[in-house]
């Protein structure tokens, strides 16, 4: 089974208390940190282990900048056999479409039985999966927290839906799928499973390699876009209990007790 | 004149929810636009559904084909390709449904894509402007879209207000004729239903629930404590049941189980909507997270800035001395 994996890099939501710059357009990027996204090493994890039952290979593939390079080697590191950067200023400004755009000419010039995604990325989008799947006419599922592999024509599938209830499908090869959180335990990858993959050469392709109209990709074939970052006006909001832990416990103690918690 | 469409999901004869939300929505985006519900299905459970929607809807379509009998988001996009005219804006609820079918009929129908959209700031000339979240709704961000060629979006259950059912005496057309091919490369086969775990979090009265904040296996203990010192149970958010932490079945969410508690204690957990939307009938809510910024201040009804780990073996300690 030949795999692609989509990846993004991101910034980590864990590791990071979010600030607007000062022009307000844009996060303060400065200090943050990023990583892979969550949803994408669970489908790198899957990847990796349908290889090992069926045979096959698994390649990593990130429309990005250099940077994004790290988040391949990561990935390469947890047992990806090959990594592909996809990179050029005329990407910049890409909405989901344009994203899309670039990974459907890249999957075109290999010869994959299987894609996948993670479920949603950074921005809570959940789109890229699916509009790469229409643009090939691949069939697609979303969600997918369980694959079973019957031949090499078609798969099973488990999507999770609401109330954590599982819709299982038959799709026919090759197709597209976005995967789940929890639909396995994705390997921990140490500093030397990283020092192992940092001489691996990873192809940078742009959008002449790809053969893309520059025009159909980036800011200028974006249909949507991101205007600015701006702080909600919260309302009300929480209120917030404050003053010495011990101070905060007594007040938080009358709170329940009204409330019915004690 | 724009034409908006909203795609109505229905369960066991059911509309979700957000068949009460779309005209609201739909009125921020253009008021002077035509709003029409789509239902699709099979048989008696498709009418009954489009006789609730022209209540509140002045134009329902419906397409009733034994293809459609269970909503394969592949086939149902086939039909709507064929069904909603050039140029249309399509709203699809932003669920694990929505989430399947829209970005591909937004490829299908050469539209823009939009996503999870939880407000509407009007159009100008062919401009939508719209609001929604970020990084798990830590961040705010405007949005446009260029909707000459019309629109695929989802929008958020719940974000919108909804309408007082109604009797708008709306027409119901069955355009079964138009749903063309509706063979598919997916074919559904059937629904799972979710483990029952050994406890039932919908029962208690009080939750002390964990998130992330946790940080490790071993700290659930705390956890536990507390929740017995209060006559509580242990509940979570998605992260601690994807580390095999906890059972699914003591998940909060769209994708866990839905509670109507007294008390909701979130512990650590960063209030995404997927886990709010579990949390239904509008209990007390106490937040403590260690970032003054996160997202659940927004909606807890009490929030404390404060390291979990320290702060819940006090709150113990403090209720058995009561
Ligand atoms: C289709 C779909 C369905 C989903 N369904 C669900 C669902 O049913 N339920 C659900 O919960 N999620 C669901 N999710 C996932 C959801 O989007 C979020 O990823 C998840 O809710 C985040 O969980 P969290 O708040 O525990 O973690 P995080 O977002 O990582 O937040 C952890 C929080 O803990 C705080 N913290 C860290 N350490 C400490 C400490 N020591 N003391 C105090 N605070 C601390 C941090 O500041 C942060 O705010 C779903 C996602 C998708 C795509
Ligand atoms: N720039 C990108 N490069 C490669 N894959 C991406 C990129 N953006 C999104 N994806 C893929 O699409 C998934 C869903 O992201 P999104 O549609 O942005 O929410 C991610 O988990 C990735 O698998």
């Amino acid at each position: 089974m030949e795999i692609l994996v989509c990846v993004k890099r991101v910034p980590d939501t864990a590791e990071n208390e979010f600030e607007l710059n000062g022009a307000g357009n844009d996060l303060d990027r400065d200090d943050l940190v990023y990583s892979v996204n969550e949803w994408d090493n669970y489908a790198v994890e899957e990847a990796i282990q349908m290889v090992d039952n069926v045979g096959g290979s698994v390649t990593v593939v990130t429309v990005g900048d250099d940077e994004s390079e790290e988040v391949l080697r990561r990935e390469m590191a947890m047992g990806a056999n090959n990594g592909v950067l996809l990179s050029d200023d005329a990407f910049e400004g890409s909405d989901g479409n344009g994203i899309a755009s670039i990974l459907k000419a890249e999957i075109e010039k290999g010869n994959y039985d299987l894609i996948l995604t993670g479920a949603q990325a950074d921005e809570g989008a959940g789109q890229v999966g699916g509009m790469v799947a229409a643009m090939l006419d691949y069939p697609y599922a979303s969600l997918v927290n369980k694959i079973d592999i019957i031949d090499d024509k078609k798969i099973n599938v488990g999507r999770e839906i609401e109330g954590g209830n599982q819709e299982m499908n038959e799709l026919q090869l090759p197709c597209v799928l976005s995967i789940q959180t929890g639909i396995n335990e994705p390997r921990y990858v140490g500093i030397r499973g990283i020092r192992k993959v940092a001489k691996v050469d990873i192809p940078v392709k742009g959008s002449a390699d790809l053969g893309l109209d520059a025009d159909s990709v980036g800011a200028a074939g974006a249909k949507t876009r991101r205007v600015d970052y701006f702080v909600p006006d919260m309302g009300e909001g929480a209120e917030m209990l404050e003053g010495s832990t011990d101070e905060i416990i007594g007040k938080l103690i009358e709170k329940l007790k009204a409330k019915g918690g004690l | 004149m724009t034409q908006i469409f909203a795609y109505v999901p229905f369960n066991n004869g059911q509309a979700e929810d957000v068949a009460l939300e779309f005209p609201e929505a739909a009125k921020k985006i253009d008021a002077s636009a035509t709003l029409t519900a789509i239902v699709t299905g099979s048989g008696a459970d498709l009418d009954s559904v489009a006789g609730e929607m022209s209540k509140i809807y002045g134009q329902v379509i419906k397409v009733d084909n034994e293809a459609l009998a269970y909503p394969n988001a592949e086939v149902v996009r086939k039909a709507l390709v064929n069904i909603v005219p050039e140029g249309s804006i399509v709203l699809v609820p932003h669920t694990t449904f929505g989430m399947d079918i829209a970005p591909g009929l937004s490829v299908k129908m050469d539209a823009a894509y939009a996503a999870d959209i939880i407000d509407f700031q009007g159009a100008e000339g062919t401009t939508l402007k719209m609001i929604r979240q970020e990084l798990g709704g830590a961040v705010s961000t405007h949005v446009t879209a260029d909707i000459s060629a019309g629109a695929v979006i989802t929008v958020r259950p719940g974000a919108f207000a909804p309408v007082d059912g109604g009797s708008a005496g709306g027409t119901i057309t069955d355009k079964s004729g138009d749903a063309g091919d509706l063979s598919s490369k997916r074919q559904f086969l059937e629904v799972v239903a979710a483990e029952i775990g050994d406890v039932d979090i919908t029962k208690s009265d009080v939750l002390v629930s964990i998130g992330r904040g946790i940080e490790d296996e071993e700290n659930i203990e705390v956890a536990q404590e507390l929740a017995e010192a209060m006559n509580a149970v242990v509940s979570c958010s998605r992260p601690i049941v994807d580390a095999k932490w906890l059972e699914k079945s003591r998940q909060v969410g769209t994708s866990g189980q839905t509670v109507k508690p007294k008390v909701y204690m979130a512990m650590g957990i960063s209030g995404s909507f997927q886990h709010l939307g579990g949390v239904k009938g509008n209990p007390f809510i106490v937040a403590v997270n260690k970032n003054p910024k996160a997202p659940i201040f927004q909606v807890a009804d009490v929030g404390i800035v404060e390291d979990i780990l320290e702060f819940m073996p006090e709150l113990t300690e403090a209720i058995s001395d009561l």
